[in-house]
């Protein structure tokens, strides 16, 4: 893999590290025969931002903020695990209520998250009805999301020892409403992502990860569960209001009666995953118990606590792309944390491409390389950018391939 | 990956213990519980000997195939402590342990053999160990730079809290041509 070694029936291709026909900046090296991938590295670093560095010199209550910003789609998820990993290290104890209302959030967001995934899967291949469709529904739940706390994306509703805001019965309404025009439009989606010929050509059999390469890898969120690995956070691990509700894996043996690990079992199993959020909301609205929001109203309380506390925590979240966690350790000296690691799902999501990437073809790229739904900024946290002058296959061309591939399947 | 019966906290530093007895130099179970139920979820910190870490994951592997969620490490002055994050029991409900086996390099000699020949999946994150702790990590099947451009500075660690890490540098941008 290191080895730049082409021969005569291989040529190598670098795509990126702007757009390889993602949304993010990540360097794809590719060794191809004729169409076929024989081998590809792929290289990170592009969008380093020093976030932990930056974290380190920051106090607890302001690094959930800076958590938010590691991602802009798991805006909840970054900031949980934190303040889970800082509950643990400092022993903060979180109101009943606030843990229903942690999982109501975490579950608007994967809700978000897996529809805009649909679209930009549907997009990668040409089917920019669909983005739309996907998009438009996308919107009414943030739509929501800005109803319950102000903000579309960046959330600021959780923190340490609590959240910020309640839901209370003069919001059910709305929420209602919005979670009755996911159900009602679920079977749409589902019956286009699942039904359709165009979606079945390009996905199955398509960037296959088997089994063991997802345990070895140690992938995580969808693209593990497509491959029949059971791991999901929410259900493995006692966090939040997660161990009183009903809830279990989505593998998608669960509506196929089998797994093959490709990238149409990844779309089973988000679409899965999307029912099963509006499931959580309804129940966790139901059970919630009444109570306090936060257990210490006065922040500056928790940083004194923080201050004296000499220890190390993790907090593990399942973000929609998968586990996420944190690692804080507190010195007894400072209120910023001594050390503070961040491990966002698609780190460990990146070995895994290598062998779903490995002998398919080239207009293939687009649509396997997003079906494990890379969050390349979430990954790339620590440091500064250098661009490589190589032969580009910029975004344009490359949809431009993928397209052409399904007008030529569907011929 | 056999399938042994699962065994509780106490169980897991039993089986340790006495593989390795002293070896093994601390263990802590903490357990937290959350919601209205109180479901416990339990966290097991075990602190292990440089001279047996490898050892110790193998014996990791037997029990099950164990989830390497990340290594995290610290500066602790004279020595620099890595911390394997591991999921054990995953896939069952409420099931899982959290093992946290950390262990202590000393910074005139900081190496660690590999564990990417018993967990392939490791080697993303032992690459990112070597460029930010400036550790070495012996049988690496990579030794690339992972994050860090190939321009960056030899010999600057990011989270290195001594005279190897990044305060020097970025005060001086200019002499490193940055």
């Amino acid at each position: 893999m290191k080895e730049k070694t082409t021969s005569k029936t291989t040529y190598q291709l670098p795509i990126g590290p702007i757009h390889p026909a993602l949304k993010e900046p990540v360097m794809f090296e590719f060794e191809i025969d004729g169409e076929r991938i024989v081998d590809v590295d792929v290289s990170l670093g592009h969008v380093h931002r020093a976030i932990e560095w930056t974290g380190m010199r920051r106090n607890s209550i302001q690094i959930i903020y800076l958590a938010e910003r590691i991602c802009g789609i798991c805006s909840i998820s970054h900031p949980m695990a934190f303040i889970r990993a800082v509950e643990n290290a400092v022993d903060i104890e979180v109101p009943e209520r606030a843990e229903y209302l942690r999982v109501i959030q975490c579950e608007l967001e994967r809700i978000c998250s897996h529809i805009l995934w649909a679209g930009v899967a549907a997009h990668e291949i040409g089917f920019d009805t669909v983005l739309f469709l996907t998009w438009q529904m996308r919107e009414k739940v943030l739509d929501l999301t800005e109803y319950l706390t102000g903000n579309r994306i960046t959330k600021a509703i959780l923190t340490i020892g609590g959240v910020r805001r309640d839901i209370t019965k003069d919001h059910h309404p709305k929420i209602f409403e919005t979670l009755n025009y996911l159900k009602d439009n679920f079977d749409k989606l589902r019956h286009i992502f699942l039904d359709d010929k165009t979606f079945q050509l390009r996905s199955q059999g398509c960037g296959i990860l088997r089994y063991e390469d997802a345990l070895k890898l140690c992938a995580v969120g969808p693209t593990t569960r497509a491959s029949g690995v059971k791991k999901d956070v929410r259900v493995d691990q006692s966090y939040a209001a997660y161990g009183d509700l009903d809830i279990k894996h989505i593998t998608p043996d669960l509506l196929t009666g089998q797994v093959n690990g490709d990238v149409y079992d990844r779309i089973i199993v988000r679409l899965l995953e999307i029912k099963q959020s509006v499931e959580l909301i309804e129940k966790a609205i139901d059970q919630m118990p009444s109570g306090d929001l936060v257990s210490e109203p006065k922040i500056l309380k928790i940083l004194a606590t923080i201050k004296k506390t000499n220890g190390e925590g993790v907090g593990r979240a399942e973000a929609p792309r998968g586990e996420v966690i944190h690692y804080v350790k507190f010195n007894g000296e400072s209120e910023h944390p001594y050390t503070w690691k961040v491990r966002a799902p698609t780190y460990n999501n990146i070995l895994p491409w290598i062998p779903m990437l490995k002998g398919e073809q080239i207009a293939d790229i687009p649509i396997v390389a997003a079906s494990t739904d890379p969050c390349i900024s979430c990954t790339n946290r620590v440091a500064v950018i250098d661009g490589n002058n190589n032969y580009e296959l910029n975004k344009e061309e490359l949809h431009r391939l993928s397209v052409e591939k399904t007008r030529r399947l569907m011929k | 990956m056999t399938e042994n019966k699962q065994l509780d906290a106490n169980g897991i530093s039993k089986y340790f213990k006495d593989k390795f007895k002293t070896n093994i130099k601390k263990v802590e179970i903490k357990k937290r519980t959350a919601g209205s139920k109180k479901n416990e979820f339990v966290n097991i910190w075990m602190k292990v000997d440089k001279s047996v870490f490898k050892d110790v994951i193998k014996h990791l592997c037997d029990l099950q195939f164990p989830h390497l969620a990340v290594v995290s490490g610290n500066d602790l002055g004279k020595t620099i402590e890595l911390i394997y994050h591991f999921s054990l029991y995953y896939g069952t409900r409420l099931g899982e342990i959290s093992l946290n086996i950390s262990v202590d390099l000393p910074k005139s000699n900081p190496t660690i053999e590999t564990i990417c020949d018993y967990i392939p999946g490791a080697l993303i994150t032992e690459r990112e160990k070597q460029e930010m702790l400036g550790i070495k990590i012996e049988g690496i099947p990579d030794n690339r730079r992972l994050f860090l451009p190939d321009d960056f500075p030899k010999g600057v660690y990011p989270w290195r809290k001594d005279e190897k890490g990044m305060e020097k540098m970025i005060r001086n941008l200019h002499e490193v041509k940055k």
